[in-house]
Parts: C-alpha cells; sequence; structure tokens
C-alpha cells in the first residue's frame, strides 16, 4: 500500500487539495494489488469501482486500477469482456448510448470526471479518444479535419493560429511531412493508416492530457500499424495513453502496463514485461498463450 | 483442446521437450562409457564416445533450430516463452556435458596403454552422482517439480566434496613420487570434467526453477 503521507503531499499539488486517491484513505473496498501497482505520485487517470451496463447487462464489473503518467496501458481481453465499454467510460461516451450507465468513480486531477458538476464536453477534451476504424469527417479536408475538434470547442483563435495549431498537431501524428502540401483535399482521400493518424491528430489538436485508442490499428496493414505504434510511444513521452487492443503482440510492444480483463472484470493488472513473461493468474497466462478466448 | 493451432502448438512444445529428453540420454550413456572406457582401459569405447559427440552436437542444433522456428512462427509469450528459452539453455547445457564425457574419452586415450595411477574409487562415485543430479534434473524438467530441481542444486556440494577429496589424494602422490605426475594429471582432469558435469546439471535445474517460477536463480554460486 502507498503511503499516505505522500499521497496527501501529492494529491495537495495535483488537485489544490481535492480528495486523497488512496483506497484506504476513501474506505472503500479496493481489490488489494490492482491499484497499488501504480504509486500514487505516478497515477493520472484513476478508475475506482466502475461498472458498466447497458440496459440490465453488467458489462463492467466493480474495476478499480489507476493509469501511470505518460506512460501506455493497454487493456487486453477476449471480445466481450468488457475492455472497449470500460475504455468508453474513462471519457463518458459510454453514458452516449441508449440506456448506458456507469457507476463508480473515474478521477483525473483529484476530481470524479462523473461529479453532476462536470462538463461531458470538457473531460471529452482533456481525454481524447481515437477508435477502430479512421473515421475522419468525409465532407472536410484534411486540415478542416484536424481542427474539428478544436473549432467546436469552440476555442477563440485568428487565423495563423488555426494554421499553426493544425500544422503541429499533423506533426504530433507524424503525417505533416506526407500531407502538408494537400492540406485541403479530403480527409477521405488518404491511405487507411494516414487516415487513422488524421484522426489523431485531431484529437492531439485540442491538446488531451490522456488520449484514449480503442484498437486503433486492427484496420490496418503491418506497415501502417508500426507507424502507429511508434507514435504512440513517442506520443507517451508527453501525454498518458491507453489503449485497448486484441493484438498481444501489439501489447507487449507499445505499453508499459497490461491489464487483462475478463467477463467484466479485470484479472491481472502489472507490468507489462510481467504480464507477458510471468503472469500471476492463471486465467492470464491461459489467455495470452491462447488457451482460451 | 478448443483450437487446434494451439493443439498443434502444444504437440511441437512436446515434441520439443522429447527430444531434449533424447539428448539428456544420449549425454548420460555418453558419460557412462566414457567412465567405463577410462576405468576398464578400453580405448575402442573411448573412441566410440569421441566418434558419437557429433551427434549430441547435431542434436542440439536441432533443437536450437526448432526453438527458434516456434519463437518466430508463434511468438510465445509467458509459460510458453519460458518452456523455449528453458529448452534452449538446457540443450547447450548438455551439449557442453556431452563435450566433458569427450573430455573424459580423450583423456583415457592420452593415458594410453599405462594402468591408472591407482584403482578408480573416487572418480567412478563421483561420475555417478554427476549422471544422477543430470537424471533428476531431467525429472524435475517433466513433472515441473521446483523442489526436486532444487534438490538436484544441493547435490552438487557432494560432488565438489569428493572432488576435493580426489584432489587432495592425487596431490599427495605427485608429492611423494613425481613420476606419478604425469598419471596424476591425467586423473586430475578426470575429476574436473565429473564436476564440471555436474555443475551443469546444476543449470539445468536452475532452468526448471525458471520454468516453474519465472525468476532466474544461480543456487551453486560461490563454491569454486
Amino acid at each position: 500500500m502507498a503511503q499516505p503521507q505522500a499521497t496527501g503531499q501529492q494529491q495537495t499539488e495535483r488537485t489544490n487539495g481535492a480528495q486523497p486517491v488512496n483506497g484506504m484513505q476513501f474506505g472503500i473496498d479496493v481489490k488489494p494489488g490492482m491499484i497499488d501497482v501504480v504509486p500514487d505520485e505516478e497515477a493520472r487517470l484513476i478508475v475506482r469501482n466502475v461498472h458498466a451496463y447497458y440496459g440490465e447487462a453488467h458489462a463492467v464489473k466493480d474495476i478499480t486500477f489507476a493509469m501511470r503518467s505518460r506512460k501506455v496501458t493497454a487493456i487486453i481481453g477476449p471480445s466481450g469482456c468488457g475492455k472497449s465499454t470500460l475504455l468508453r467510460c474513462m471519457n463518458r461516451m459510454h453514458e452516449e448510448q441508449r440506456a448506458a450507465r456507469v457507476e463508480g468513480q473515474i478521477i483525473l486531477d483529484g476530481e470524479n470526471i462523473y461529479d453532476r458538476s462536470v462538463d461531458p464536453v470538457l473531460v471529452r477534451r482533456r481525454i481524447g479518444m481515437v477508435f477502430q476504424k479512421p473515421n475522419p469527417f468525409p465532407t472536410m479536408s484534411i486540415a478542416d479535419n484536424v481542427l474539428a475538434g478544436y473549432k467546436l470547442n469552440r476555442v477563440r483563435a485568428g487565423k495563423g493560429d488555426l494554421a499553426e495549431r493544425c500544422e503541429v498537431a499533423l506533426r504530433r501524428a507524424a503525417l505533416w511531412d506526407e500531407v502538408k502540401d494537400q492540406l485541403n483535399r479530403p480527409g477521405t482521400d488518404l491511405s487507411g493508416g494516414q487516415q487513422q493518424r488524421l484522426c489523431i491528430a485531431r484529437s492531439l489538436a485540442v491538446d488531451p492530457e490522456i488520449l484514449l485508442m480503442d484498437e486503433p490499428c486492427s484496420a490496418l496493414d503491418p506497415l501502417a500499424t508500426a507507424r502507429i505504434e511508434d507514435l504512440v510511444k513517442e506520443l507517451s513521452q508527453e501525454i498518458t495513453v491507453v489503449i485497448v487492443t486484441h493484438n498481444m503482440q501489439q501489447a507487449a510492444r507499445v505499453s508499459d502496463m497490461t491489464a487483462f480483463m475478463l467477463l467484466g472484470r479485470m484479472i491481472e493488472y502489472g507490468p507489462t514485461t510481467d504480464m507477458f513473461t510471468t503472469p500471476r493468474d492463471e486465467r492470464t497466462e491461459a489467455y495470452i498463450t491462447g488457451r482460451f478466448g | 483442446m478448443r483450437n487446434s493451432t494451439r493443439a498443434g502448438f502444444d504437440r511441437d512444445l512436446q515434441a520439443l521437450q522429447d527430444d531434449l529428453l533424447m539428448m539428456g540420454s544420449m549425454v548420460q550413456k555418453a558419460i557412462f562409457k566414457a567412465l567405463d572406457g577410462l576405468k576398464n582401459r578400453d580405448l575402442s569405447i573411448s573412441r566410440q564416445v569421441i566418434a558419437e559427440d557429433d551427434l549430441i552436437d547435431r542434436k542440439r542444433f536441432m533443437i536450437e533450430d526448432r526453438c527458434i522456428d516456434l519463437i518466430a512462427t508463434q511468438q510465445p509469450l509467458a509459460k510458453d516463452l519460458r518452456a523455449i528459452i528453458t529448452v534452449l539453455h538446457i540443450s547447450v547445457e548438455l551439449e557442453r556435458m556431452g563435450d566433458y564425457a569427450e573430455g573424459l574419452a580423450k583423456i583415457s586415450l592420452r593415458m594410453g596403454e599405462q594402468p591408472p595411477l591407482k584403482p578408480l574409487i573416487d572418480i567412478p562415485r563421483m561420475a555417478e552422482k554427476a549422471t544422477e543430479m543430470l537424471r533428476r534434473a531431467l525429472d524435475s524438467l517433466v513433472r515441473q517439480d521446483v523442489a526436486l530441481a532444487r534438490d538436484v542444486c544441493a547435490s552438487d556440494d557432494e560432488v565438489d566434496e569428493l572432488y576435493t577429496q580426489v584432489y587432495h589424494e592425487l596431490l599427495l602422490y605427485m608429492a611423494q613420487d613425481p613420476k606419478t605426475i604425469e598419471r596424476a594429471t591425467f586423473l586430475l582432469w578426470a575429476a574436473h570434467d565429473i564436476e564440471r558435469i555436474a555443475d551443469r546439471a546444476t543449470n539445468v535445474a536452475e532452468r526448471v526453477i525458471y520454468l516453474v517460477t519465472g525468476k532466474l536463480s544461480e543456487l551453486n554460486a560461490g563454491r569454486y
């Protein structure tokens, strides 16, 4: 268990006196081992006793864990285990679906993003998301696609600022050199891999602190996948990345921490190298060695 | 088994282990024969051991090739990965043990027709213990038995003690009669080879502990 003193101090710095994140201090039943994997001072986004439902269906069951700051966290598990649902809970996308609801807390900078006072649009600006299939806006140019989220957030900016922001976002998404001479062409003219990087640029344009990626390479060929993986590693120098993936090798390659989910529960969470060489739970072992799933 | 690719991989892993055990038995046989040649001054057996070492070397390369193929094609993780790495390491250990058996055979040839300095008692005992350690180390692999693997490592002390005893005894011979130096040195080399075989058996057991627990450890460190 993390030291309470350190927890208090770190929290004060990070949250202006908001509630500490240590489970014991919340007085709630935190699964031992899951939250302690990440020291409090390194925790960027904390998922605490989260449940997610689709109507009566209980898709995510009592999950508690913390994502390390400026590291890549991979969430793996068989289809239907709730990993994408959990990811969507992290930026309040889950509740947008019919009859969907979330219980529990997700804490960013000491503030529960599910508090009534919190605007979900602002949450999504701070916690961006990239989806499985590249989804550039079909009627928009490359530049407009990059700036779409930024403009939607109604940030006032001059034309020069917009151009600069567009370039910076495209550079961060490692796409600038390929598209700098065709910014006015439709985003859908790009290849699949480029479109996915365009979507990443769109997310980055609003300066998120956390980037959620839901199987971002599943529709891409190995070369385009490698580019996205390089990008993920690079981005994690600046921001915290959470990636849901079916590809075990990808999780092993790009992530620092890995969480394994099964039937809506988090079975094991730990440093990626440990998870892929000596998992503690036999269900993790069985899954990553392909014995089920 | 639901997944036929997985079932195929399981069969490949089993076949790999079977090959390793086969190699282990070839090495055991080589050690026995080498000792037989040495003890009974049977140079034809010694020559046979030297010739047959090629088979052990080839077996090792075959196992290594198959490990590389499985890593490339199956991209193993967790226990599968540890199993392949374990086989790879143990095959190297076995190959070196085979070389020590070959070393014993070469010593026998160098001794030629001259009788041993003294009746061989402790050296065969050392060899018996070392081959028993190897047998138990491979048994611990099959059973994935960490306690047995640790026990093998502990047995290395007995071989070391016998080696020290043989060493001092042979030193005494050499000190008392310098004419025995050459013949004593042959026996010293033989004892040393067997002592190294026991050390390698310990390494095999350490790899079994890694396979089961994921922890790398040196269990016979600092005993040289």
